[in-house]
């Protein structure tokens, strides 16, 4: 059982049942209902577009939680790796990996008619599309520590939320804030992505051992 | 050499105590038959053996590779039974192990429309085309007709003959000639 072919897996089966266009979709929907909620005022959502596409791509990281560790943990695709020597970390990073390439491109690509959407100035948008890119390996990475910490629970999805939410704000301030200019910021958001990145198979690994009981 | 190694096992779940002081060695070519009533913690035994649950107290030690089967198939159920298998086993041993289990007619049907004594011969299937020297069994007789029955305990014994050891927990009947019988429960 080789690395790339536990990441394929996952991938593949975040694809199948539109896994991986949801998140996508509810991104999108947060973008159109937020200049509703305002108001066309198009200074103010120029001003604030920024962080709501932050807002919303925190929100679009939430939606598959329940299916990344849940089912495999069910169907004892976990039990027969584990037999096979392959470690629990290992598994874990497999998943950060897959979830990530399954979300974060599309959102990528999808903040583009977003910030049609809310007016952004192009370089309000570069600078989010950096910083997306900087900080969504850290949001898939709590997303997977989530999902394994909550995959023995039934109807997890809620208290996933509210343990990922809370643990995202580094990620959020220094994402939003990098949008004005500047790269202290953008370093600080590096730091914090790389962080949880690098502990997440560790604390994802940690939480599949101990749901095994 | 002995491939699995119990000794002094007591497997503890929920607070209540399974099974104690449990020692045995399963040595190549051997079979044991672990029975008893529901809930006597055979399935425990298996996945302690297999390295998934951690002895309260004793030591195991398994020096050999080992093949799991149990309850869940772990086959993707929407891929047809020759590719889910394929994630498992990539060295093409499918062709041979399907045909030991009589599933090479089902290779291209989804894994989802499989009934559940296919299924279990499909994750049968696995363990055998594993090449692990070391299968732990879980219930690998439930949902099979008599016909799948004898395909199972023939794959069992090619196996012990071939050098390979067996552990079965099994409350139906499972004919392991010379098999020693652990009965827990009792």
């Amino acid at each position: 059982m080789s690395l790339p072919s536990l990441i394929l897996r996952d991938l593949r089966r975040a694809w199948i049942g539109g896994g991986a266009l949801l998140p996508v979709a509810f991104f999108l929907l947060v973008a159109i209902l937020f200049p509703f909620a305002v108001g066309p005022d198009s200074a103010l959502l120029a001003r604030v577009g920024g962080g709501v596409l932050w807002a919303a791509a925190l929100l679009a990281v939430l939606i598959p939680i329940e299916r990344l560790v849940a089912p495999d943990r069910d169907a004892g695709v976990i039990d027969q790796l584990l037999v096979r020597g392959e470690s629990a970390a290992t598994i874990a990073f497999a998943k950060l990996v897959a979830h990530w390439l399954a979300f974060a491109p599309p959102i990528l690509v999808a903040a583009l008619p977003a910030a049609a959407l809310l007016d952004l100035p192009k370089d309000v948008l570069i600078r989010t599309e950096i910083a997306l890119v900087i900080g969504t390996p850290g949001l898939a990475a709590l997303a997977v520590a989530t999902a394994a910490l909550t995959a023995s629970l039934r109807g997890a999805g809620a208290i996933a939320g509210l343990l990922l939410l809370p643990l995202a704000i580094p990620l959020l301030i220094f994402g939003a804030g990098s949008l004005d200019g500047g790269t202290g910021a953008l370093k600080l958001l590096g730091a914090v992505s790389l962080l949880l990145v690098a502990g997440t198979p560790f604390v994802a690994g940690a939480a599949i051992r101990a749901g095994l009981d | 050499m002995s491939l699995l190694r119990f000794a002094g096992v007591t497997c503890v779940r929920g607070g209540r105590e399974l099974f104690a002081g449990l020692s045995f060695a399963l040595e190549p070519g051997n079979a044991i038959l672990v029975t008893g009533p529901n809930g006597a913690g055979k399935s425990s035994l298996i996945r302690v053996a297999a390295g998934l649950l951690r002895a309260a107290a004793g030591n195991v030690a398994a020096t050999a590779p080992r093949a799991l089967l149990t309850e869940q198939t772990a086959l993707d159920p929407e891929l047809p039974l020759a590719r889910a298998l394929d994630f498992w086993v990539p060295r093409g041993a499918i062709g041979v192990a399907l045909d030991t289990l009589g599933l090479t007619e089902l290779a291209t049907v989804p894994v989802r429309l499989l009934s559940t004594g296919q299924r279990r011969r499909a994750a049968m299937a696995r363990v055998v085309a594993s090449g692990a020297p070391l299968w732990l069994l879980d219930e690998p007789a439930n949902g099979l007709d008599s016909d799948s029955l004898a395909r199972l305990e023939a794959a069992i014994n090619g196996h012990r003959a071939a050098g390979g050891a067996v552990l079965v927990a099994s409350h139906t009947p499972v004919a392991l000639p010379g098999a020693r019988i652990i009965e827990l429960g009792a």
